[in-house]
């Protein structure tokens, strides 16, 4: 569980700068006052603080996948690492693409270049495609080599993460499906920065997630 | 007062949190049945989840019929005990306190005492509730299904979970992991609007430490729970997987009835480690709700401002980090290494410090109070005698030494039922009869509501307090029937009648509530805005039950803490939240 211990000591840290900054030493039944003067919540947009909440609990989860993953590893001697397909390094590539076009997005909705939104969302969602399809080759090259599922518990992890990772990637391409056809209908600038920032971050976060699940896959 | 109170304070403008765009229902099914309206959600989850909880409440009674009268009934055979243990401890854990405390309570209460129109993601809400409700749904499928529900007690443990011989191995055991993982995602959805709710949709002026401790309660509770279930969410579904596929995450090689199984290497107790770093902090997501609910009960029926409000406040966030770090508390007798247990031990009793310390606020608030017993007064302090029992049974089991015998005993059940079974449904209960009058416009039958509690607490007493004694005389949980067995003395087959005979007792009482909250939701005396004079927000709303959007035209405006009871010179005895200061002097002039 070591894994996830430094998740939550992680979150923890976060949690008590947040804290700190509620000013939770003040005694508030000698402050009936006026409102204070500086906002009460943060000026950020809610579904920002959403997904950042939402990331939390991806990364828990991920995080827990791979508490499990270690401590199987060494919990018997049955554990047999598979040979990574090489695929996953072109794959490993393509996402970076994906990640890299949605940064591209966010800067052309700040210079209101529309033409060079729609292409630069239409190739992060379509690298991200081309990402989900390598995987799925990935996986028909291991099983006809005769690596299954429940032949190794290397193997089943292997599946489990990586599919459950494409299916994070999934789910964000339906929101990205929704961001590409704001910017189609043409909705006001503020909004459609909003959604093309919450895709961007979401898909700099699936990169990372992909980058430990790959370095936790190299090391079994 | 300072100088900031000479400023005219009729002059603040309210609405400085962007409004929440508020969906309008255009029809009866958009309004009630598929709303976006967080108190009618809230209503949706409370009444499916005691629902669900009557159903695990007749489960008990069945089981107690075994317990009680093990020879004379041979109605309930053995894997029909096993199953009707399981579903009872998985509903009343799960689906009805976590649902109904932040599902129901969450909705309800959050956007109105921090002063929001509704909650932030009101869309991601209505899903979740019916995420939940199809999460309940399917378990109680498993009631129909060829095997009938799974009997692997609520902790699922692997191998014997989804072994043949264990009952439901066939389907029951599927639809139950499936059904929690439903319900995860759906509490996912949930927990992001309760979250984001408090920390975004807070009214001007309301500051995190101006907040009612029931909103930091819930929003502890829901962080913690939006962060511990991933891990019930990881062992669902790898133990699916080993059920499924044959992946072996848990099962170990493994012989039944003289066959090879297809496992081998997997570790149970990894799922034991999954399974609890949930459990654990599960027992909290259940207790702070509670805890910061029974502030405010007895805060506003004893007209006594709460006592150490920020003690409160750290003390709720410090259990809320500690209850990550004591989960293998619950696998002492799994075997692990004794660093590991003295490790454990030490971190699950440091937690009796933040406890106990609120503990003592409540006392020291009730104490020279202006006490009313009214009916939830009554629930809280029945909460706090019970809490306080449960609790120092916990000092026995939390060391490692002293659970190694108690373990798996009827003590350890009389120990958790206390602590989070008993406890927080009196907080359930106080909460519902001080809320009705917001929801509902009406007061809940007092008579019928006194003799609620009463039956409840000291028919729960009955119940659960004879456990502690069969658990020290060794009587073991899980057991069918405990035949004749020259250790346990035949005077445990009496005790056993009793707490039966009470059990039904307090489980026929809770009719008696089901038919006051119906009866008075046409009957009862009308309640107007604020029958408690009570000082947060969702008391000072314009209309009773509140509108669409809460507040009318402008937003409340937050002025001081929750917590202003019994104001030397207030026109009633207590200061509303959203009353802005009376400028020094200019009281005394007032008729």
């Amino acid at each position: 569980m070591t894994i996830m211990l430094l998740l939550v000591a992680t979150l923890a840290t976060i949690a008590i700068w947040w804290l700190s900054q509620q000013r939770l030493t003040e005694k508030p039944w000698l402050e009936n006052g006026p409102a204070p003067s500086r906002a009460a919540t943060s000026g950020m947009p809610a579904a920002k603080v959403g997904l950042g909440v939402f990331l939390a609990v991806v990364s828990s989860l991920f995080a827990l996948f791979a508490s499990a993953y270690s401590m199987r590893m060494h919990m018997a001697s049955d554990w047999q690492s598979l040979p990574i397909p090489w695929l996953l390094w072109p794959n490993t590539g393509v996402l970076f693409v994906s990640s890299g076009a949605m940064a591209w997005a966010q800067v052309a909705v700040r210079r209101g270049q529309i033409e060079s939104l729609r292409t630069s969302l239409l190739v992060g969602g379509a690298s991200a495609i081309l990402f989900l399809m390598g995987q799925v080759v990935a996986w028909q090259q291991l099983t006809a080599a005769g690596f299954y599922m429940a032949t190794n518990p290397a193997n089943a992890f292997f599946y489990l993460l990586t599919a459950l990772h494409g299916l994070h990637l999934l789910g964000g391409l339906v929101a990205l499906g929704r961001t590409s056809a704001k910017v189609r209908r043409g909705t006001d600038t503020d909004r459609m920065t909003l959604s093309v920032d919450l895709c961007a971050l979401y898909w700099h976060f699936l990169l990372l997630v992909w980058l430990a699940v790959f370095a936790l896959l190299l090391h079994g | 007062m300072g100088e900031a109170t000479a400023e005219p304070f009729e002059t603040e403008p309210s609405a400085e949190v962007p409004e929440v765009e508020l969906y309008h229902a255009t029809s009866w099914w958009t309004k009630y049945v598929f709303s976006q309206d967080a108190k009618i959600i809230a209503i949706q989850y409370s009444v499916t989840a005691l629902a669900a909880g009557f159903v695990a409440l007749v489960l008990s009674w069945l089981m107690r019929l075994q317990l009680g009268f093990p020879d004379s009934l041979s109605i309930i055979d053995p894997p029909q005990y096993y199953q009707y243990i399981t579903m009872h401890g998985m509903i009343m854990v799960v689906y009805l306190l976590t649902a109904l405390l932040l599902g129901g309570f969450g909705n309800y209460l959050i956007p109105l005492m921090v002063g929001a129109r509704d909650m932030v993601f009101p869309y991601l809400n209505m899903l979740s509730y019916w995420t939940y409700l199809l999460a309940v749904l399917v378990l109680l499928a498993s009631f129909f299904v060829p095997g009938g529900p799974t009997g692997a007690g609520w902790t699922l443990y692997p191998p014997q979970a989804i072994l043949a011989g264990t009952p439901g191995q066939e389907a029951g055991i599927i639809l139950m992991l499936v059904s929690l993982m439903i319900f995860i995602i759906g509490f996912t959805m949930g927990g992001l609007n309760y979250v984001v709710t408090v920390l975004q949709g807070r009214a001007r002026g309301m500051t995190m430490m101006r907040l009612p401790l029931t909103v930091w309660g819930i929003f502890t509770a829901s962080v913690m729970a939006l962060l511990a279930f991933p891990a019930l969410f990881v062992g669902a579904v790898m133990l699916l997987l080993d059920r499924l596929l044959g992946t072996s995450f848990f099962m170990p090689a493994i012989v039944v009835m003289g066959q090879h199984q297809n496992y081998s290497g997997g570790s149970p107790i990894l799922f034991q480690h999954m399974f609890w770093f949930f459990g654990h902090p599960e027992v909290y997501i259940v207790a702070l709700p509670a805890f910061g609910i029974v502030s405010d009960l007895i805060s506003t029926h004893a007209r006594r401002n709460i006592f150490g409000y920020r003690m409160m406040v750290w003390a709720i966030v410090i259990i809320g980090f500690l209850s990550f770090v004591v989960w293998a508390h619950h696998m002492y007798v799994s075997g692990m290494h004794p660093y590991f247990g003295f490790f454990f031990a030490t971190t699950t009793l440091i937690i009796a410090v933040p406890t106990a310390l609120k503990v003592y606020n409540w006392v020291l608030t009730l104490w020279r109070g202006d006490i009313h017993l009214t009916v939830p007064m009554l629930f809280a302090l029945g909460f706090i005698v019970t809490f306080v029992n449960g609790g120092l049974t916990g000092l026995f089991l939390g060391n490692a030494v002293v659970d190694v015998p108690l373990s798996d005993t009827m003590f350890v059940v009389a120990h958790f039922h206390m602590v989070m079974g008993v406890a927080p449904v009196l907080v359930i209960y106080g909460a519902i009869y001080h809320w009705y009058p917001k929801v509902t416009g009406r007061m809940p039958n007092e008579m019928l509501g006194k003799f609620h509690f009463w039956v409840t607490f000291i028919g729960s007493y009955l119940v659960f307090f004879p456990l502690h004694y069969l658990g020290l005389m060794g009587v073991p949980r899980r057991y069918y029937t405990i035949g004749d067995m020259d250790a346990i003395p035949l005077s445990t087959g009496m005790l056993n009648e009793l707490v039966s005979i009470a059990a039904f007792v307090v489980g026929f009482a809770q009719l008696v509530f089901v038919f006051n909250m119906i009866w008075s939701m046409r009957n009862g005396t009308p309640a107007g805005g604020n029958p408690w004079r009570a000082t947060t927000l969702e008391w000072q709303t314009p209309e009773t039950p509140p509108g669409h959007g809460n507040w009318g035209k402008d937003l409340p405006v937050v002025y001081r803490w929750a917590y202003d009871y019994s104001v030397p010179g207030a026109e009633q005895d207590f200061l509303p939240q959203n009353q802005p200061p009376v400028r020094q002097g200019t009281r005394s002039t007032e008729p």
